[in-house]
C-alpha cells in the first residue's frame, strides 16, 4: 500500500462528506417539489448503482436481474406491512436479508456460468420472478399492493405532506452505499474482488477463494439493493412487479455505474447525477409528446457516451489516470 | 412456433453467436422489418410473402450500415468492451424504438389482409395456420442456408478466423471491417425474414421486438454460442417447452418454462447444448 494510495482514499473521504453535507442543505434553498422528487431519484439511483457496482463492477459478475432483489425489496416491506401490520424499518431489514440470502442461493448454480450465459441467466432469473409476482394472488398479482395511508410518521416511513424526509433517507442510503464501497475497496475483499475479475484462475492460485469471494459481494450487493426497493415502494405509496421489477430496472441500476465509470469509487454518483436528471427532464419537457422524441434523444446520448468514454465519465478527470496507475 | 422462435434466434446466432458482439437491439430489428413489411403491404400491396426478400434485402443493408456507423466503434474499445457493447446495442435499441414511435405513432397496426393470414391446412386431420407453417418452412431453409454459409463457404471462414483472431487474418488480406459488415448485413437478412412473416399474424407496434428479444437470447443461448445449429435446436426446445408449459400452467406463465429449462441446461452444460465457447 503506497501513500498515493493512501492519500487518495482520505481525499475521496473528505469529498465525500462535503458532498452530503452540501446536499443535506440543499433543501434550504430548493422548495420546488418537481426538484426535489428528481433529487430523490438521483440519490436512490445513485444507491442503488453503487450498490450494483460491488457485484458487477469491482467483482466483475455483470447482473442486468438486480430488479429481482428490488422487487424483493419492496415486495417483503410491503407485504409484512399490509398483510401483518409490521412496520416498514422491520420489512426494510428483512427484505435486505431475504434478497441476500437469495443472491446467495442463486450464486451456487450462477458463479459457475461465464460471459453471456450469466448475463442472460440473470435477467432470465427476474423475469421469473416478475411473472411469478404477477400470477401470485396473495400477493396482489398484476394488480400490485397499494399501501395504506397511516398518516406521516417516521415509525411507519410514510409522509404525504412533504417530500424531504424522503430526501434525507435517500441521502442517508447513497452515503451508507458510498462508505460501503468505499470501505470495502481497501479491504481483503476489495483485493479480491479486483483479482476475481482481471483473471480468475490466477487468483485462485494464489489462494483467493473465488467462489466465496464473489458469495460476498453478491450479498452485499443484492442487500443493498433491497433497501433501496423498500424505500421506492414507501416513496411511490403504490407497488405493482412491473413497476418494481421490471428488466428496466435492472437496467437503470446499471447504467449510471456504466455511464460514470464502472468499477470506481465515484462512477456511480457521478453518472446518476447527469443521467437521472437529464431522464427525467427530456421525460417531462420532450415526452409529453407522445411521440417518443425523449427516447430518441436518450436513447442517443446512451450510444455517445458510451462510444466517447468507455472507461465512463471519472476518465475526463485527469486525476483519476494516476489514480489507475496506482492500482 | 418454435420453429419461428428459430427464425428470428438465427440472426441473433449470427451477431451473438459466431461474432462475439452483443446485440441488445436484435428485437428493435425485428420491429423495423415489420414495420417495412407493413408499410409494402400498406403502400404498394406488396403481400408479405412475396416483399419478404425486399424486406430481408432492405434489412441487410440496414444491419451492414448501423454496423459501419457504430457498432464498430463500439468493438474498438479499449475498456470495458463487453459492456460498451451491451449499452451502445441498448442505446440503439431505444433510439430505433423512439424514431419509431416519432415516425410510425404508437398505434397497434396489423395487415388485415394476405395471401396467408387466417388460413389454415388441414394435415391428417390436424388444422395448422398457413403463416405459421411458411414461417416454418423458411426457418429450415435459412438454417440451412447459414449451415451451409459457415461451413463451406470461404465468407465462412473468413468470419469465423476473424473472430478468433482479427490481428492475424489482416495479415493475409481480410479486412475485418468488410466481414463484419457482410455478418451484420445478414444476420439482419435473416430477422428480415422472420419480421415479414410475423408481420403476417402479429400486430406491429414500436415495442414488439423487446417481447421476442428475450426469447431470442435464450434460444441463442439454450443451443450454445457459436453454434448454427445449436441455435436451431434451440428454437425447437424452446417452442416445445413454451407449449407443454402451457398445458400445466396458466397462459401467462408460459414464458417461465423456458427460462426455467434454459437455466437447467446451463447449470448442467455451462456452454449450452452444442455450444463452442
Amino acid at each position: 500500500m503506497d501513500k498515493h494510495f493512501a492519500a487518495r482514499r482520505r481525499r475521496d473521504l473528505v469529498i465525500a462528506a462535503v458532498l452530503a453535507a452540501l446536499a443535506a442543505l440543499a433543501p434550504l434553498f430548493i422548495k420546488d417539489v418537481y426538484v426535489q422528487n428528481i433529487l430523490i431519484l438521483t440519490l436512490m439511483y445513485a444507491a442503488l448503482s453503487q450498490s450494483w457496482n460491488i457485484l458487477s463492477g469491482y467483482c466483475g459478475q455483470i447482473s442486468l436481474g438486480h430488479a429481482l432483489y428490488f422487487g424483493i425489496g419492496a415486495y417483503t416491506t410491503e407485504l409484512l406491512f399490509t398483510k401483518f401490520g409490521v412496520l416498514p424499518w422491520f420489512g426494510m431489514l428483512a427484505g435486505g436479508v431475504i434478497a441476500a440470502v437469495i443472491a446467495m442461493g442463486l450464486g451456487y448454480p450462477f458463479f459457475r456460468l461465464r460471459g453471456h450465459y450469466f448475463v442472460i441467466a440473470t435477467i432470465v432469473i427476474a423475469e421469473i420472478g416478475l411473472l411469478l409476482f404477477q400470477n401470485w394472488e396473495w400477493a396482489g398479482a398484476a394488480m400490485g399492493i397499494t399501501i395504506p395511508v397511516r398518516g406521516d410518521s417516521w415509525l411507519k416511513f410514510q409522509f404525504m405532506r412533504s417530500k424531504l424526509p424522503y430526501f434525507y433517507f435517500a441521502l442517508v442510503l447513497c452515503s451508507v452505499a458510498w462508505f460501503v464501497t468505499w470501505w470495502l475497496e481497501d479491504s481483503k475483499w476489495g483485493f479480491w474482488w479486483r483479482a476475481v475479475k482481471d483473471n480468475p484462475e490466477a487468483a485462485e492460485s494464489l489462494g483467493v477463494v473465488v467462489f466465496n469471494s464473489k458469495m460476498g459481494a453478491a450479498a452485499v450487493s443484492a442487500f443493498l439493493v433491497a433497501i433501496g426497493g423498500a424505500f421506492y415502494a414507501q416513496f411511490l405509496a403504490y407497488i405493482d412487479p412491473e413497476s418494481v421489477m421490471g428488466f428496466q430496472f435492472s437496467l437503470l441500476m446499471a447504467l449510471p455505474a456504466v455511464l460514470g465509470g464502472i468499477g470506481t469509487l465515484w462512477g456511480p454518483v457521478l453518472g446518476a447525477a447527469i443521467l437521472i436528471p437529464m431522464t427525467e427532464l427530456t421525460r417531462s419537457y420532450i415526452g409529453g409528446s407522445g411521440r417518443g422524441v425523449d427516447l430518441i434523444v436518450y436513447g442517443a446520448l446512451i450510444v455517445a457516451i458510451s462510444l466517447a468514454l468507455p472507461r465512463g465519465l471519472v476518465s475526463l478527470f485527469s486525476r483519476s489516470k494516476a489514480k489507475g496507475a496506482t492500482r | 412456433m418454435g420453429l419461428l422462435y428459430g427464425l428470428i434466434a438465427v440472426g441473433l446466432a449470427l451477431i451473438f453467436g459466431l461474432m462475439d458482439v452483443t446485440n441488445f437491439a436484435h428485437g428493435e430489428f425485428l420491429m423495423i422489418a415489420m414495420y417495412v413489411s407493413f408499410f409494402l403491404f400498406t403502400f404498394f400491396a406488396i403481400d408479405p410473402l412475396l416483399s419478404a426478400p425486399l424486406v430481408a434485402a432492405a434489412m441487410f443493408v440496414f444491419g451492414a450500415v448501423v454496423y459501419l456507423l457504430v457498432v464498430r466503434f463500439a468493438m474498438r474499445a479499449k475498456a470495458n468492451a463487453g459492456m460498451v457493447q451491451i449499452f451502445t446495442t441498448f442505446g440503439l435499441a431505444i433510439l430505433m424504438r423512439g424514431l419509431a414511435q416519432f415516425f410510425f405513432t404508437p398505434d397497434y397496426r396489423s395487415i388485415p389482409q394476405s395471401w396467408l393470414g387466417g388460413k389454415t391446412i388441414s394435415f391428417a386431420g390436424i388444422f395448422l395456420p398457413e403463416p405459421q407453417l411458411i414461417g416454418a418452412l423458411v426457418s429450415i431453409l435459412a438454417f440451412a442456408g447459414l449451415y451451409f454459409f459457415i461451413h463451406r463457404t470461404d465468407f465462412g471462414r473468413a468470419l469465423e478466423a476473424t473472430r478468433e483472431d482479427p490481428g492475424a487474418v489482416a495479415l493475409v488480406g481480410i479486412d475485418k471491417n468488410r466481414v463484419f459488415a457482410f455478418g451484420w448485413g445478414l444476420g439482419a437478412a435473416l430477422v428480415g425474414l422472420a419480421g415479414a412473416i410475423m408481420a403476417v399474424f402479429f400486430y406491429i407496434y414500436p415495442d414488439v421486438g423487446a417481447s421476442f428479444a428475450l426469447i431470442a437470447y435464450v434460444t441463442v443461448a439454450l443451443g450454445g454460442f457459436g453454434s448454427v445449429f445449436g441455435a436451431f435446436a434451440g428454437g425447437i426446445i424452446v417452442g416445445l417447452v413454451e407449449a407443454t408449459t402451457a398445458l400445466v400452467l396458466p397462459p401467462s406463465l408460459k414464458s417461465v418454462g423456458i427460462y426455467a429449462v434454459y437455466l437447467l441446461v446451463v447449470f448442467i452444460r455451462p456452454r449450452g447444448l452444442f455450444g463452442s465457447m
